[in-house]
């Protein structure tokens, strides 16, 4: 088991199966919230869904709907139920307050090099342990 | 985070519910950015009025108060919302009743749209409805702190105004509006807006605004999140081609700001734009390989050259703009299979009927179109399968958006795909 510390964004606990992007993602225009399948056309996870998965990805990108987007995620019940972020900015960390999930974000090592999609990952305020698959 | 006493105030209630919930959004938002403060502000660009499924649920349940509320206080409690407390607008949104017979969009938006316009006009938000508020009136200062939302719109006022703002949100913008607060974070630290990466342009030059534009989607990628200065063989840019830049720079990456030194405000001179006391990063060229590259990139979404549909006007145009397109759709008639819209400011639609310029496009079967774009209400004419554009930023996300191909070219490219209903572009 690996353990990372970092900065928690949103508090809490939460356990679950990671999806990992390497691409940063983008909200509007990016994901489906009725879905919560990304969509972007050049995107790695196209037409992946992240409900119920704890989201790992290097940063937010594009439209400022971003947030909004994750909101609306949270209110159809599609929304992801936790955030790994590798550097926030103010799109992931509105995005991570609004979808009302824990999230947290400068970990002692990258976690989109350290977390592969299928890990077990726990969420622990600034702590996440990660179970290999 | 530090509060000072007024915002402890507004927190514990004292200027009622609707306030003490903003505080409390920002507050949550602040932790998350590990903001020290939060900083003042009294111009603020969100969205409030624009219709999605949730938010007609959401009126339904409990008016507008509610909506505002859960959507752009993200609050659960019931409150009844009040003057917006500095000067507020409302950006792009979804169509107006104008577009009824135009645009394949439901009525009942258009209708939600039109009650949340006077529930929000009430409340003292200026409704601007365009990404491009800079261009009818909202033009903050060098220095000023703004809260405002749209990529495209935060970057112009960043590097071309020189103004301050995060890439802020639905529900940080809704709380900046009734609290006149915003975490001072990120782009309002004078310290944080030198360059970060150089890139040289290199073997040709890039003046056209399509090459603007392809100049910005390929400064997004290099950049990600941070701050591109762009230097080498460009021509002086005019407020549409960077319009253009910055939009594509935004959605490529998540560019909120860059410096061209000589150019825009913050970077008097190539020292200013990376600061005295760190190193010039390496450049990184942009030559013709490159631009070729982009060009393909932002056109491998299309195969058939039939095209149905012509976009122009993202960001919102310009009367200028306006004016070109209708210069070129003098006298000529559209394609029976294509249509072609012009997306523009309201303000400035206004300008160009009075002008003969929107006469000129109706006349060639054109239209000139306000208050959205077919992202933002996911609505193109009815059966398009391959549209055209000169926008990198449209042509990046409709696709995904709409499920349609997409052909990326020149503004006469554009206009003569229109006329013949035949993709013939081309990087020249």
């Amino acid at each position: 088991m690996l353990t990372l510390h970092g900065r928690t964004v949103v508090p809490g606990a939460v356990e679950g199966e990671a999806l990992v992007s390497h691409e940063p993602i983008s909200g509007w225009g990016g994901i489906d919230p009725a879905r919560g399948v990304i969509i972007e056309r050049r995107h790695e996870l196209y037409g992946v869904c992240f409900t119920g998965k704890i989201l790992v990805f290097p940063s937010a990108k594009g439209s400022s709907g971003w947030a909004g987007f994750f909101q609306t995620t949270r209110l159809s019940g599609t929304a992801p139920i936790g955030m790994i972020v590798g550097r926030i900015s103010a799109k992931s960390a509105l995005g991570a307050v609004v979808t009302r999930v824990p999230a947290v974000t400068d970990l002692d090592a990258d976690p989109c090099a350290v977390i592969a999609t299928g890990d077990w990952v726990l969420i622990d305020n600034s702590t996440v342990e990660v179970t290999k698959r | 985070m530090f509060l000072t006493d007024e915002e402890k105030r507004m927190r514990d209630g004292a200027e009622g519910d609707a306030v003490a919930a903003a505080m409390d959004l920002l507050i949550r938002y602040g932790a998350a950015l590990d903001a020290r403060r939060l900083c003042d502000i009294r111009n603020v660009a969100g969205t409030m009025t624009q219709p999605s499924p949730v938010k007609a649920r959401l009126v339904a349940e409990g008016g507008w108060d509610k909506a505002f509320a859960v959507i752009n206080l993200d609050s659960d409690l019931d409150l009844t919302i009040p003057q917006m407390r500095v000067p507020t607008c409302q950006l792009q949104h979804g169509f107006g009743p104008d577009s009824v017979d135009i645009v394949p969009y439901p009525k009942a938006n258009v209708e939600l749209q039109d009650d949340a316009e006077s529930f929000y006009g009430r409340h003292g938000v200026n409704i601007l409805a365009t990404c491009t508020p800079y261009q009818v009136g909202n033009l903050p200062l060098r220095g000023e702190h703004c809260a405002w939302m749209e990529s495209s719109a935060v970057i112009y006022a960043n590097s071309v105004l020189g103004a301050r703002t995060n890439c802020e949100g639905i529900a940080s913008t809704g709380a900046a509006s009734l609290t006149g607060k915003i975490p001072c974070w990120g782009n309002h630290l004078e310290e944080n807006r030198l360059g970060t990466h150089l890139i040289s342009v290199e073997g040709f030059t890039v003046e056209s605004f399509q090459d603007w534009g392809m100049l910005g989607y390929f400064a997004g990628g290099i950049a990600g999140e941070d701050h591109p200065v762009i230097t080498g063989d460009i021509s002086r840019p005019d407020l549409t081609e960077l319009k253009h830049f910055g939009a594509a720079a935004a959605t490529s990456g998540g560019v909120e700001l860059y410096h061209i030194p000589g150019i825009t405000p913050e970077a008097a001179t190539f020292e200013a734009a990376f600061g005295s006391r760190n190193a010039v990063p390496e450049p990184v060229t942009y030559g013709p390989a490159e631009r070729q590259a982009m060009y393909e990139t932002l056109n491998e979404i299309g195969s058939s050259a039939d095209v149905d549909f012509v976009l122009l006007g993202c960001p919102h145009a310009s009367v200028d703009q306006i004016r070109e397109a209708a210069a070129l759709l003098d006298g000529k008639r559209l394609s029976p299979n294509t249509e072609l819209w012009i997306m523009a400011p309201r303000a400035l639609k206004v300008m160009a009927d009075r002008s003969g310029y929107t006469q000129v496009i109706e006349r060639a079967g054109g239209r000139v179109l306000a208050d959205s774009c077919p992202a933002m209400s996911r609505a193109a004419p009815a059966g398009t399968k391959v549209f055209a554009t000169d926008s990198a930023k449209q042509a990046h996300y409709l696709p995904a958006i709409l499920g349609i191909e997409a052909w990326f070219g020149t503004l006469e490219e554009c206009v003569a795909a229109a006329v013949t209903g035949r993709w013939n572009g081309g990087l020249r």
